[in-house]
Formats: C-alpha cells, structure tokens, sequence
C-alpha cells in the first residue's frame, strides 16, 4: 500500500515535469539584466551596420516623395492603369501592407485577451511593424483618388458643391476603418511604451534624453496607485482593438466583396483576407525579428519557443488560406454562373497563370513545411520559408484584383495589365520607408517591453512560494496537481 | 544638504522582492493608513487587493466614450445623408441600418479608445512630470527592479519615529526621509481628495 503510494507519487512528479513549460525568459535572468540587456540596444552608440542599412533604406525611402511628386506632377497615368484595369499595383500594395500590420494587432490584443504571455517579448515590435506598415498602405489609396489635393472630400465635411460624403460606399467605409485602425494602434502602441520610456529616462545619461524620454514617459513612476488604472486601460483597449482588427481587413475587403465583379463578389472574403492578413504578418514579424534577435543576441527573450508559436500560427492560418481558394473554386462552379466559373478558370490558367502559381506555391505550399520540427527548430531555415508568405501574399493581393477585372463582361474590353516604372519604383520606396522607420524604432525605442517581460519572471509572481510549498518536490506552480499528489 | 529649509514627503523603504512588497502592503494596509504607495517595474499580482483598492473606473469613461462615438456616427450619416443634403445614389435609400454599420462601429471604437486613454490620464494625474518621490536617490530603480514602499507625512497615521520601525519590522531596508522641493506645495487635486 505504501509503496504503490509512493510510486504513484514518483510518477506525478514525473508527469510534472514533463508537463512543465520551458521559461519563457531563458537562464533565469533577473529583472535587472532584462533593462540593461534591452536598454543599451538604445544608449550605445549606433553600431556601423546600423548606419549602412539606415542610409541604404533612407534612400530607398526618398523614392517615395520622389514618385509621388512626379504622379501629381504628370498624372495618375504614370501608373499603369488604365480601362479594364483601374485598380492593379496601388490597391496590391494598399492591401499587402495593411495586412502585414495585422499581426501587430492580433499579438497585442488578441493573444492578450487569450493570457499567451509568450507574446510579451514579441508585441513591442509587432505592433511598431503594424504602424509602419500601415502608414506605408495609407499612400497608396491617398493617391490613387487621382486628383490628391481633393483626398480631403474622404473627410466628413460638405465639399466644394456641398455635397457630404456617400456613406452607403464601401470606399468610405475603408477611410474610417484603416484610419481608426491606424490612430487605435498608435494608441495602445504609446500606451505600452510608458513604463519602458520611464526606465529609459530613469538610465539617460544626457541631457537630451532625460528630456526627451523624460517628456514621453508624462512622469510615470511605477505606483500602483497608477498601475491598476493603467491594467485596465490595456485591457479596454486590447478588448477593442480585437473586434477593430477583424474589422479593419473585413472591410478592406468589402471593397471588392460588395462589387458586382465576377471573382470580387464572394461572400468568404472578410474571413479569407483576416486569415491571410495574420499569416503574412506573422511571416513580416518573424522576418524582421530574428535578424534583431541575432545581432542583439536576444535569445533569452525571444527564444526558439516564440519562434516554434510562430511558426504554428504561420501554418494554421497558411492551411486556412489554401482551404479559402479551394472554396472559391468550388463556390464559383457550384454556382453554375458562367462569369463566375470563367473568372476564375482564367485565374488559373489565363494570362495571369505565373501570378496565380506562385501565390499558391508561396501561401499553401510553402508554409507546410512548417509541419517538421526542424523547420520550426532553426531559424535561419525559418526566415527562408516565411519569405515565401511574404512574397506570396503580394501575389495573392494582385491576383484577386487584376485577375478579376481585365477580363470583365465585354471580351471588347479585355486588356492585360502591365506595371509602369513608377508602379514598381514606388513600392521599392515603400519597402525602404518601412525598413527605414523600422530600424529608426531599433535605434530609439525599446524594442521588447520590458515591464510586461518582467512580469512573467517567476520572481515577479509574488505567490511563487505558495506553490512550492504545496508540491515540495518540484517547482510545479499548479496547486491543484500539488493536492493530488499530497492525497 | 540643509533639510531643515524643506518640507518632509515622506518615508521610503526598499524591499528586496515583489512577495515582499507584497506582504508589506497588506500590514500598511491593515494599520489602516490612507496616503501610501508602492512602486514597482510591472504590476504586481494581488497587490490591488492588498492596498484594498476597488475596481479601477477607466471602463466608465471607456462607456462614454463608445455611446458618444456611437452617437456622432448616427448623427453625422443621418443629418447629412437624410436631412442637410439628401441624395439618390444607385437608388438606395437615404439612411439604412446597414450600410451605416461599419462606420457606426469604427467611430465607437474610436472615441472609446480616446475615453479610455483621457480617463487613465485624469485617474492617474499624468502627466506630472516631477513628484517628490524622484528626490530620492534610490528611486531610479523602481523602473529597473527595485521594489518600494512610500508612507506619506500627511497621513494621520504617521508617526515619524513609530512609521520607521512599522516599515523596519516589515523588512524595509534604506529607509529613507523624502523632501518635497522648496517651492512645491501638495498637489491640490490629491490634497482635496483626501480631506
């Protein structure tokens, strides 16, 4: 009787172990190791890699003023549009970039909501991502209205005749959205920064910096008396922005969804384009974080855990996003509409055949790796596959526009798309202007939250003993398991 | 320093862990003093409870926000769409529940992210970019990770000599009188609170 006991009790602690999650902040680092460690990748001095990719992409950037300027200066026809195709680079670029912002939001919200603390490491620079990214998006549709010194009748004022906006278009919808989108995640980004740029100006050896992080921090000075309001404004917050994020890309894509067009006209659209959205902004965050992670050697805050979540992510939403074009097939047939079935026949296997592989290569494909350990184990095997969503979901953003509408009703009309120097110039400049804001934030901004990191050490759980006492033989922090075995 | 000039803050004590500030809080709380704070790098589970705080009220302005959003989307489809300047477009009617939805919910969400921040900010006082606990050398590590305890003078239950030996016996360590800066009153807001 009392030795079955003891072995059922041998075999708990076992299970225990086993069961037990790998630390999300690697060899117990103590909270001081964590500010110095993310601090000084903000107070020394810009190391020489810095200077080259700032000045590389900062000029990649300048094409984007440069662009624009001869666009309104020659003409929105400097651009490839033209009749069928009137929404082809600038609207792919619009929607590859406010997708890539989605995972910023889906890590900072939704994964809050749901208690992942393996995002504390990763939200900070997610959410950056998400702000660049959609500052990059918001561009191209300012200027694609044609004539952008009238962008401002999208603003709710009577314009010139005074007639108001037509809020029964979805175009209108889509001004409200990305731009609430974009100042709610200003927002909640700012929010999260305040007791980070706080420990900054508790560290600032300048006069300059007291000031300017000093100034940005509004005086915070860790009281709990402020620490209860300010959890419950990150809760409101994260609890809005979830529906705001589902909102944002659902719709973007009633912009084609409430369309007549063969091939736009699909109910599937809004959770189709959230699906993709937050798989290729998974695929941008691991891009851009396991470069950092290396050069700062952040491996104790980001480790291969973060990057194996990732990953899953990656392939849950990439299987979801395949499953999305199998239905789009099959809807097109089971409607017997010959439009419908023609639109996206031609998608396949018109003109347009390259573009439509490659998305499917890229997005469905590709991300299957990701069902071997090893490819989630390694990085640098990590970074080659989420090229492919990176790249695929630009493809799947043109082939879902163009390939709709260059073949319409009319086969009179049918035409074929081709990008102009100008189309392809200035997305480069957007990819510039993103990298380059993205290694400004590197520079000046702590690029992991280090509160929130902190408070998932096990020393920041200040019932740690509690626990322990209750199953003496292992650090389990699971009372109940504690019981059972005791029992 | 001539501390003599200057008018006393309060008491500060360190302690070495968040378990401890913990258990601190929970005995300052139970002699019953009214102006305390603890300070901490990331809040601390249970602490809220220990300071025996209520819920926070932020989600009220949250409310406010979101019903005032809520009510500038309707009024600015309906009085433009239907009343300032009608107009048929592709038949459809004037005002509709539907179409309106999107921006119904964009503009609530909105200026309930804007009531939410604007509450934190009056709730907390920030921003306030000086305070008397920033006088003390120490304190720099609250943002880092140091854990401390402040016990103000203006409290009743402060007893110079007695609150020395409470925040002692409690496991405090450099403990530590804290000045306001000559010219600074006692922040009126607060002040009034209290009284």
């Amino acid at each position: 009787m009392r030795s079955s006991d003891s072995s059922a009790q041998a075999a708990f602690v076992k299970a225990a172990d086993y069961l037990e999650r790998r630390p999300l902040v690697s060899n117990h680092r103590p909270l001081s190791w964590i500010t110095q460690h993310v601090c000084q990748i903000v107070e020394e001095r810009a190391p020489k890699w810095w200077w080259i990719l700032t000045i590389t992409f900062g000029a990649m950037a300048a094409l984007v003023p440069a662009m624009l300027t001869y666009l309104v200066s020659t003409g929105v026809g400097v651009w490839g549009l033209n009749v069928p195709v009137c929404w082809a680079w600038d609207i792919t670029n619009f929607v590859f970039w406010i997708g890539i912002g989605h995972a910023g939001t889906l890590i900072s919200a939704i994964l809050f909501l749901t208690r992942q603390k393996w995002r504390t490491s990763i939200n900070r620079s997610a959410e950056a991502m998400t702000i660049f990214a959609v500052i990059c998006a918001g561009i191209f549709p300012a200027f694609h209205v044609g004539r952008v010194w009238m962008a401002w009748f999208l603003a709710p004022v009577p314009n010139a005749n005074a007639i108001w906006q037509n809020f029964r278009s979805p175009l209108l919808w889509d001004v409200f959205a990305v731009s609430t989108y974009f100042t709610v995640s200003l927002i909640f980004w700012y929010l999260g920064l305040i007791p980070d740029l706080a420990s900054l100006r508790d560290r600032a050896t300048t006069r300059l910096r007291q000031m300017a992080y000093g100034l940005l921090a509004l005086g915070w000075r860790g009281s709990n008396r402020h620490w209860t309001h300010y959890e419950k404004t990150y809760l409101i917050l994260a609890g809005i922005s979830t529906p705001l994020v589902l909102s944002v890309h659902s719709v973007v894509s009633f912009d084609f969804a409430t369309s007549i067009v063969p091939g736009w006209h699909t109910t599937i659209f809004p959770p189709y384009f959230v699906a993709g959205a937050i798989f290729g902004g998974f695929a941008m965050v691991l891009t851009l974080l396991i470069p950092f992670r290396e050069i700062y050697k952040l491996h104790d805050l980001v480790t291969d855990k973060h990057i194996d979540n990732m990953c899953k992510i990656i392939l849950l939403t990439g299987s979801l996003v395949g499953y999305a074009y199998s239905m789009e097939f099959f809807i097109a047939w089971y409607s017997g509409n010959p439009f419908e079935i023609y639109a996206f026949t031609n998608r396949a296997f018109g003109p347009y055949w390259w573009a439509y592989w490659a998305m499917i290569t890229c997005n469905v494909a590709a991300p299957q790796l990701f069902w071997f350990k090893y490819c989630r184990q390694n990085p640098w095997v990590v970074l080659a596959i989420v090229m492919f969503p990176n790249t695929g979901m630009w493809f799947e953003r043109f082939v879902i526009i163009v390939t709709s509408i260059h073949r319409d009703f009319l086969p009179s009309s049918w035409g074929y798309f081709s990008p102009t120097w100008v189309d392809i110039t200035l997305f480069i400049g957007t990819i510039g202007l993103f990298n380059f804001l993205f290694l400004l934030f590197v520079r000046f901004l702590p690029i992991i939250n280090m509160f929130e990191v902190k408070g998932i050490t096990p020393q920041a759980d200040p019932h740690a003993e509690d626990h322990s006492t209750s199953l003496n033989h292992s650090s389990h922090s699971d009372p109940s398991l504690g019981t059972r075995v005791h029992a | 320093m001539n501390h003599a000039t200057k008018t006393l803050y309060g008491l500060g004590a360190e302690f070495s862990s968040a378990a401890g500030l913990l258990e601190a809080a929970k005995k300052i709380y139970a002699h019953g003093f009214k102006k305390w704070d603890v300070y901490s790098p990331f809040p601390i589970h249970g602490m809220d409870h220990a300071m025996g705080f209520k819920r926070s009220r932020v989600s009220l302005f949250s409310l406010i926000g979101g019903f005032t959003g809520l009510t500038t989307g309707f009024v600015l489809i309906y009085y433009t769409s239907a009343l300032n300047y009608p107009l048929i477009v592709q038949g459809k009617p004037y005002f509709a529940l539907e179409p309106s939805l999107p921006i119904f919910f964009e503009l609530t969400i909105l200026l309930t992210a804007f009531g939410t921040v604007l509450g934190l900010l009056l709730l907390t006082l920030l921003p306030r970019l000086h305070h008397p606990v920033f006088n003390w050398d120490r304190f720099q590590r609250a943002t880092d990770d140091g854990f401390f305890l402040v016990l103000e003078v203006t409290d009743p239950k402060f007893d110079p000599t007695a609150s020395r030996q409470l925040l002692q016996g409690m496991g405090g360590t450099h403990i530590t009188e804290i000045y306001q800066d000559p010219e600074e009153d006692p922040h009126p807001v607060r002040a009034e609170g209290i009284a």
